[in-house]
């Protein structure tokens, strides 16, 4: 065979070939660049909320993430796993969402706290990433507002705030008493509202006066500043336009289904203007609903959580619809002033059942009991 | 105090009156078992093995106590376990020998020569199905360890990229004899000490080209050992299970490659080449 | 582009776009006929079903084209002589599936000559049976890569009605550019071939499915399309456009049953390389020896399209093209999608061999068993609707029953999960797996 012919041909090795499966082409994509990617778009909101909070906010983003690699390393290390998994860039990915999900006057500890909360409680005691059932930061925020209510409800003013206030009823959330002290130097810090943390605070009745602040906290010039972010809350969720940015983002290179925010946020739209439309007293106008609190996060990067959502389209909007819904049951008539992370959670724990009723039917499939009957 | 006495009063009434429900409803509901089924349960091993074909072990027990299968039938137990069980039901224990299995391959990464890179799952049912594993042989051990998974009892080991049998564990269910893709585990009679560690009935010389210890199908252990002791399945000598030939054959046949071994030699050689 | 009118534009759902389709390694490289060997070893079994019985023994003088394997049942075909000499000893060498299988070793004489040719066939004046036994001596298989028979395909049972007739030339796979090149340079073999094989089941509709990437190969098409009564269809660039059930969707809009055969949908799907072989042997009368093979792959001296008789082996072909620049990291038979690795370069090549390729080994994918992340790009990715990342971590617990509730039996392998997968899990292998897995199950109960 090969002998014969005697020239300069060279042939391969055979003892250097691999085998392996087919497809034997992959596309030039990995977790790791996946990660990159979500990094990459929050990028807009964490530049906003350190201009907006400072360099409060900066601490408190590096506290988390520092805090969050560290303990995946050494979990890592304890349980005698290859420490080349840290590289894949989901623990940072975790840490910078708590960041975002925490007050900028948040302390180093109760950052490290967090951090525990969502890298081991949240993600390895499941067997870490792609086994977790519940987003991490999220696990974390919640346990830290129920374990320490204290901090996780206090705000501080952004720097743009002013004695001002947009408003006439705003001037809770949007004009603290103490700015002036503070710029003085007289003070040290204080805090400030947040729109949703002052409503859930009022009266839910058919008065006329507070159906005026509703209209009030939903007017165009409220709107705007909750648009661009000047108004208390977590460092992430004030400023909806970064918010969007990251999410144009997220969609473009295809790393969310778009089902799932715009089934969530439609959802809340629809259902807080049918509320707000029967009964103006119990709750304001969807835009205020959309705008402030975490929703805009939440639905853009935490309930698209590749693991924690369903791994289908019907999947998707049932699991956005879902969100939304309850977001605003909590919101208009529960305890807690915000429900987005209750919320998430909840429908977190609803995804294998979501996953199996929206099971999509093989192409070409007609009877599905029938085949499953005889398989 | 007297909130508590009432509190105690109700709690205490309501477990009577629960208690009594109870009791009645397990009477009038009872479901009549023979006891014998519990009892043979308990002369069974209990590990679940489903070596027998059953279930578990008193899926097994109620095949016996219905006379659908024979206490023999259990590869754990022992002779002992086996008449006691009989005893128990009142019928004949028979003669059964216990088997156990036995990797028929000598390849492991010494041994065999030619094995290419392979990146995939790791598991043998998958590596055959990729251009039939990454070994040259088509008959061999692949030394992905399904088997090693399969069984219930941690009776097999890979050293050195081949599975090997530890004896004294291995009860004989029969688990590994299913899962390898390639059936090159069998079930052997514990009589027998000698077995032909080659599964490939190719000619020698493509064997050769791959191991360096196959059978090379020369019939020296035939020649040797008494007529039906040995037989050929086409280039490959094996052994009659029926008939096994005693251990002093690997001296008198002489085996020019070495894969006709006692069982125990086989075990410490791999486990030398390791150490 | 007034030929753009001339045809329409279809896909069908799911699939993916590969980064980088190779096909500009040979797509401007014509069909070069390969010179004589001094020995051709061919495969014996080289179609699915039953394989043919050798019927000569050594030391017989065989000529070019003469039946030296029989058929053995319906679903089997013979085994011509690729050239004219003398038989060798019979032997066994490996397999493109990693086994040994035996093979017919023929010594050439060096003259080639053909033995005597079947008569030709008046296609346009015969029955369908006619042409379907034709079709079955001449030994041809489906060249497109399954290797099914093609007369088998052909022969539907009475109660179905087959209305449309598809030639697959799509050639969806990357780097592959042998039914390219076929199209372009044998464009009447090609539709006089699915004529006939319209005329063998009496259908009228005629599609030929191409993507969109070949643009000369369809403007080359269309231009005698109407001759032969032939609609092409120009399909979308996307993987795997000519997977058979995905094409028939795109062409006729209808659904194969799930675990069905295209004739459930009224359909028949051949490739372009089939209805060629098809022309040859009821025009020519010519047996099925030889094909058109893609030697390709940045390693590679020279790539290159070359017409290989059946019994050149791997190593032949490669030193056809100039052997390789640097040693190749994975050698694959076949496209790069749905191909499969080989180990030794002595395989010989067969029926279905569309393709040799050799990546580097830079280019090599290793996969890792990362866990699945749920991001559900394979859900997206999957042109049967089966959700592939639940399905493989089914299998790696061995949870084979749920698997099968879940139709992992539908998979067609494709590979498009496991392109598109960014944890690089090995799926297909795992589908495989649970495919081998369940079918042992399936035959023990049916043993019981």
């Amino acid at each position: 065979m090969s002998e014969e012919i005697v020239n300069e041909i060279k042939l391969p090795n055979e003892s250097e070939l691999i085998l392996s499966s087919s497809p034997h082409l992959h596309v030039k994509q990995d977790i790791r660049k996946i990660m990159l990617t979500v990094l990459i778009a929050l990028l807009p909101t964490t530049v906003a909320g350190i201009y907006f909070f400072g360099f409060d906010a900066l601490k408190v983003i590096f506290y988390c993430v520092a805090f969050c690699v560290l303990l995946e390393m050494l979990w890592f290390k304890m349980a005698g796993k290859p420490m080349s998994t840290v590289k894949d860039g989901s623990a940072a990915l975790t840490g910078l969402l708590l960041a975002l999900n925490l007050s900028s006057a948040m302390p180093w500890w109760v950052c490290l706290i967090g951090a525990l909360l969502a890298i081991w409680l949240g993600k390895q005691v499941f067997g870490g990433l792609g086994h977790n059932p519940f987003n991490p930061a999220l696990v974390a925020r919640v346990g830290l507002l129920i374990g320490l209510p204290g901090y996780m409800t206090t705000w501080v003013p952004t720097k743009l705030m002013t004695q001002t206030p947009v408003t006439e009823y705003s001037k809770q959330f949007f004009s603290p008493t103490g700015l002036t002290d503070l710029a003085a130097g007289n003070l040290d810090a204080i805090t400030c509202a947040t729109p949703l943390g002052v409503l859930g605070t009022t009266e839910k009745i058919l008065d006329t006066t507070v159906q005026a602040t509703f209209l009030d906290v939903s007017s165009l010039d409220a709107c705007w500043q909750y648009f661009i972010g000047n108004v208390g809350g977590c460092i992430g969720e004030v400023s909806a336009l970064a918010l969007l940015i990251g999410g144009v983002i997220l969609v473009a290179t295809k790393l969310i289904k778009w089902q799932v925010p715009v089934a969530y946020i439609g959802s809340v739209a629809i259902f807080t203007y049918i509320i707000s439309s029967i009964w103006p007293g119990v709750t304001p106008m969807p835009l205020f609903h959309i705008l402030t609190g975490g929703l805009l996060i939440g639905a853009i990067f935490m309930a698209t959580d590749m693991v924690t959502s369903p791994m289908t389209t019907t999947g998707a909007v049932i699991f956005g619809v879902g969100c939304g819904i309850i977001t605003c049951l909590i919101r208009i008539w529960g305890n807690y002033p915000e429900g987005v992370s209750f919320s998430i959670l909840f429908m977190n724990a609803l995804v294998p059942l979501i996953d199996r009723f929206a099971r999509t039917k093989p192409f070409g499939f007609k009877k599905l009991i029938a085949k499953g009957a005889d398989a | 105090m007297e909130t508590m006495w009432i509190a105690v009063a109700v709690l205490a009434g309501m477990g009577i009156i629960l208690g009594a429900t109870i009791g009645i409803a397990a009477k009038i509901f009872k479901v009549e078992t023979d006891p014998r089924i519990e009892l043979v349960t308990e002369l069974l091993p209990g590990v679940n093995c489903g070596g027998c074909g059953k279930a578990g072990c008193a899926d097994f027990a109620k095949a016996l106590v219905a006379g659908e299968e024979q206490p023999g039938k259990c590869p754990v137990c022992s002779q002992e376990a086996v008449s006691s069980i009989a005893r128990a039901l009142g019928i004949e224990a028979g003669e059964t020998e216990k088997k156990v299995a036995v990797v028929l391959c000598s390849g492991d990464n010494n041994k065999s020569k030619v094995k290419v890179l392979y990146n995939g799952v790791s598991d043998c049912v998958s590596a055959s199905l990729i251009a039939g594993g990454p070994k040259g042989c088509a008959y061999g051990c692949l030394g992905m360890a399904s088997c090693a998974r399969a069984c219930p009892f941690q009776a097999i080991e890979i050293i050195n990229g081949l599975a090997v049998v530890h004896p004294h564990l291995c009860v004989g269910c029969g688990k590994c004899v299913e899962t390898c893709p390639r059936d090159l585990v069998k079930l052997t009679p514990i009589s027998a000490k000698v077995h032909v560690y080659c599964n490939s009935p190719e000619k020698a010389p493509i064997k050769k080209k791959v191991c360096t210890e196959p059978c090379i199908g020369c019939r020296k252990c035939l020649k040797a050992g008494e007529e039906g002791q040995f037989i050929m399945r086409g280039f490959l000598a094996e052994v009659n299970y029926d008939n096994a030939p005693d251990t002093d054959i690997t001296e008198k046949a002489a085996c020019p490659t070495g894969c006709l071994k006692i069982a125990k030699n086989h075990l410490a050689i791999e486990q030398a080449e390791v150490a | 582009m007034s030929a753009k009118s001339a045809y329409k534009v279809v896909t069908f759902s799911g699939g993916v776009h590969p980064d980088y389709d190779g096909k500009d390694l040979t797509r401007e490289c014509a069909i070069t006929e390969a010179p004589l060997l001094d020995q051709y070893q061919v495969i014996v079994h080289q179609n699915i079903g039953a394989p043919p019985k050798v019927i000569v023994n050594t030391g017989d003088e065989v000529k070019k084209g003469q039946v030296i394997a029989e058929a053995n049942g319906f679903v089997s075909v013979p085994l011509h002589a690729p050239t004219s000499g003398e038989i060798g000893k019979p032997i066994e060498v490996p397999g493109p599936m990693g086994t040994n299988v035996p093979v017919v070793v023929i010594d050439a004489d060096g003259k080639d000559e053909w033995g005597e040719l079947m008569p030709p066939i008046d296609w346009k004046n015969s029955d369908g049976d006619t042409i379907k036994d034709r079709i079955r001596a001449a030994g041809i298989v489906g060249m497109g890569g399954a290797a099914f028979p093609t007369h088998v395909k052909l022969s539907p049972p009475a109660d179905k009605k087959i209305d449309y007739m598809i030639l697959n030339g799509a050639e969806c796979e990357p780097y592959l550019t042998a039914d390219h090149r076929l199209m372009l340079e044998q464009p009447e073999k090609v539709l006089a071939g699915a004529a006939i094989l319209a005329k063998s089941i009496g259908v009228e509709n005629i599609y030929i499915g191409i993507e969109l990437n070949k643009q000369n190969a369809i403007d080359t098409l269309l231009a005698k399309a109407d001759e032969y009564n032939v609609k092409i269809i120009g399909l979308k660039v996307l993987y795997p456009q000519g997977a058979e059930k995905q094409l028939i969707y795109a062409a006729t809009g209808r659904k194969v049953p799930a675990g069905g055969l295209p004739m459930e949908a009224g359909c028949v799907v051949q490739n372009v390389a089939t209805a060629a072989a098809v022309f040859d042997a009821v025009v020519e009368g010519k047996p099925l020896i030889e094909r058109i093979t893609t030697i390709t792959g940045t390693p590679v001296v020279k790539p290159g399209n070359w017409k290989l008789r059946m019994g050149y082996t791997v190593a032949q072909a490669l030193e056809l093209a100039g052997g390789v620049k640097e040693n190749p990291g994975k050698l694959i038979l076949g496209g790069p999608m749905m191909g499969f690795a080989q180990k030794s370069l002595q395989v010989p090549i067969a029926k279905n061999s569309s393709g040799i390729l050799l990546l580097a080994r830079n280019e090599v994918v290793q996969y890792e068993s990362m866990p699945c992340i749920r991001c559900g790009k394979c859900v997206g990715a999957c042109p049967m609707n089966l959700l592939p990342g639940t399905l493989s971590s089914q299998i790696e617990s061995e949870s084979f029953d749920l698997a099968e509730q879940y139709n992992v039996m539908d998979c067609i392998e494709c590979g498009s999960c496991a392109y598109i997968c960014p944890s690089n899990r090995p799926l297909v292998q795992h589908f495989r797996r649970a495919k081998a897995e369940i079918n042992m199950k399936r035959r023990a109960q049916q043993k019981k």
